[in-house]
């Protein structure tokens, strides 16, 4: 008896190393590929697609920072695993605690990682329109995106803000502060910008696209007015929420191009009393500029004729 | 009559919803013919459906791009020398939380030949269009939407923005190519702004349902003549929006009252151009 409960620890012990080797190495493998952009700033740049179980929903540009004391993290990634994999990518460089989990937005693909960060001593950082923007668009994105993420769906759960941002907060890594500000509604109506003071690096959210199409969730009149206020922050570079870490602000004027002749299509139509059934070929010269224009112009310009036409 | 129906469609959205919340991924995963002859009994009673090609078309892009706007049109197809008259339509969303998204009742000398609206598209659904017409059948029709992709959802965008308009009327008046004589068809456009809230969302504070709140009423006049009556459902968009075709009986004003579920009414008149626009 008692032999055979020796072997049997032994074999248990066996096991367990091994398991704790291949997780390990695992662990190696899941890192979440970042550069660091800046000193202390780290991000991973999302590939410009819709989110996949393929890309594991891996499409938008997350990142963190490190101060003397501790780290903020910014957005977490389109499911639990690209979270868990930006955590490990964060031990990896440093030991300092995670004291900060920011949201840009409410859209999946920033937020479905939290449930792998968010931990007690951590704070949530959000928009004071987050949690109502959760409970009415978060139960629809759980349920849609298990179409084209199926399990990965499993693990992700709405976890809201603790720490809601009004209008502006500052936060403090240790000699490295960090300005959150609200915006009113724009590329939705929740988005919060994070500038880190030392490098001038901006971390922009959707606020800002590169490459892939805008996407208008909020206000298409509050986009192009917050792109006005956004342009004067004293930023050097920024973070979009899509695509490549640029110059600021010139990186803007794609942008804007884009939101504008959108705008002035959409009130060309409305002005001649089309229905909102003609909106989708709004923009259409836009069309070889951006990728993903298929997937969301159609959408932008439905969304931007339902709010034109109440001018 | 009219007041039973809003029960009705609550009745329905609180049923479905408690569905939802039983069971992950619920409409996906219904037999579509299943769910519709269910719908069909919830909404018709026992009256035997009629196939309805000949009689109304239900128009709606095959995708939707924004699940929370999806442009719907139902037109009428009878010949003018049909002697029948279409008296109701109604739009049902199958795979919808609350699926009878409205009922049109068409005014006795309007001649209402088409009515466009926007509605919300949770899923991959079929959309059902039921005439009644004078000879006391139904005929039905349907078509097929795949939902929508990317962060749109069939909520508000700009929730601060839809309370701001709540009450605010718009009517829009539209020349058609064909326009001549005042006899003719002519389009109208009515905008009433309204959150239209589904109520199925929860407060992450109190762990409470939102309550629903939305448009459950609309009617229409040219002067004192009914042209378009609607029971709405939360199927609809916020900021319900009718456009109609329909003939003027030589009125002079327009007149319309809403009327949503917290009992509020919503009045507007305007003049009717008529002017050949």
């Amino acid at each position: 008896m008692r032999y055979r409960s020796m072997r049997h620890g032994l074999w248990m012990f066996a096991a367990l190393a091994l398991l704790c080797v291949s997780t390990f190495s695992q662990a190696q493998q899941q890192e979440l590929a970042v550069q660091e952009i800046s000193p202390g700033v780290f991000v991973h740049e999302g590939v410009t697609a819709l989110m996949t179980r393929e890309n594991g929903g891996a499409i938008a540009n997350i990142g963190f920072i490190v101060g003397d004391s501790a780290v903020a993290v910014i957005d977490t990634g389109g499911s639990v695993q690209e979270g868990r994999q930006l955590l490990a990518s964060i031990r990896r460089r440093t030991n300092k605690p995670i004291r900060y989990v920011i949201n840009t937005h409410a859209h999946p693909d920033h937020l479905f990682g939290n449930a792998a960060i968010a931990m007690s001593g951590i704070t949530l950082e959000g928009h004071k329109h987050l949690p109502r923007a959760l409970s009415s668009h978060g139960q629809y994105y759980i349920d849609a995106f298990r179409r084209s993420m199926g399990k990965l769906m499993d693990e992700v759960r709405l976890i809201p803000p603790t720490l809601l941002v009004e209008e502006t907060l500052h936060l403090d890594l240790g000699a490295r502060p960090l300005t959150l500000r609200a915006w009113p509604a724009a590329h939705s109506d929740n988005d919060l910008t994070i500038l880190d003071e030392q490098t001038g690096t901006l971390f922009a959210g959707d606020l800002v696209f590169l490459t892939h199409i805008p996407v208008l969730d909020g206000s298409l009149r509050g986009f192009l007015s917050t792109l006005d206020k956004l342009s004067a922050l004293p930023a050097k570079r920024v973070v979009p929420g899509h695509g490549a870490v640029s110059d600021w602000p010139g990186v803007l004027a794609e942008e804007r191009r884009y939101l504008e002749i959108l705008a002035s299509d959409i009130r060309r139509l409305v002005a001649r009393g089309e229905p909102i059934s003609a909106a989708t070929n709004a923009a259409a010269s836009e069309r070889s500029r951006w990728a993903l224009f298929d997937e969301y112009n159609a959408r932008n310009a439905t969304a931007a004729f339902s709010e034109i036409e109440w001018e | 009559m009219l007041m039973s129906h809003p029960l009705r469609l609550l009745g329905i959205a609180g049923l479905l919803s408690g569905l939802i919340a039983a069971c992950p991924v619920p409409a996906a995963s219904a037999d579509g013919d299943d769910l519709w002859s269910g719908l069909a009994q919830d909404i018709f009673g026992n009256r035997s459906m009629n196939d309805g090609s000949e009689v109304i078309a239900i128009e709606m892009p095959y995708r939707a791009e924004d699940a929370a706007i999806v442009p719907v049109t139902l037109r009428t197809r009878l010949a003018p020398t049909d002697s029948r008259r279409v008296l109701t339509i109604t739009l049902v969303i199958d795979q919808n939380p609350a699926p009878m998204a409205a009922k049109f009742e068409l005014g006795s000398d309007a001649h209402v030949s088409e009515i466009s609206t926007r509605v919300r598209v949770n899923n991959y659904t079929d959309v059902h269009a039921v005439a009644e017409l004078s000879d006391g059948k139904l005929y039905m029709n349907k078509t097929f939407v795949k939902a929508s992709g990317g962060c749109s959802a069939p909520a508000a965008k700009n929730a601060d923005e839809a309370k701001r308009r709540l009450g605010q009327m718009k009517l829009r008046q539209f020349a058609r190519p064909e326009q001549g004589a005042a006899d003719r068809p002519r389009d109208a456009q009515i905008m009433i702004g309204h959150p239209n809230n589904s109520g199925l969302q929860m407060d992450q504070v109190t762990q409470l349902y939102v309550p629903a709140f939305f448009v459950n009423e609309l009617r229409l006049w040219q002067d004192d003549s009914p042209v378009l009556t609607m029971e709405g459902g939360i199927s609809l968009s916020e900021d319900p929006n009718i456009r109609f075709t329909y003939v003027s009986n030589g009125a002079k004003s327009f007149r319309a009252e809403a009327k949503d579920t917290a009992g509020h009414v919503f009045r507007n008149e305007w003049k009717i151009d008529n002017s050949g626009m």
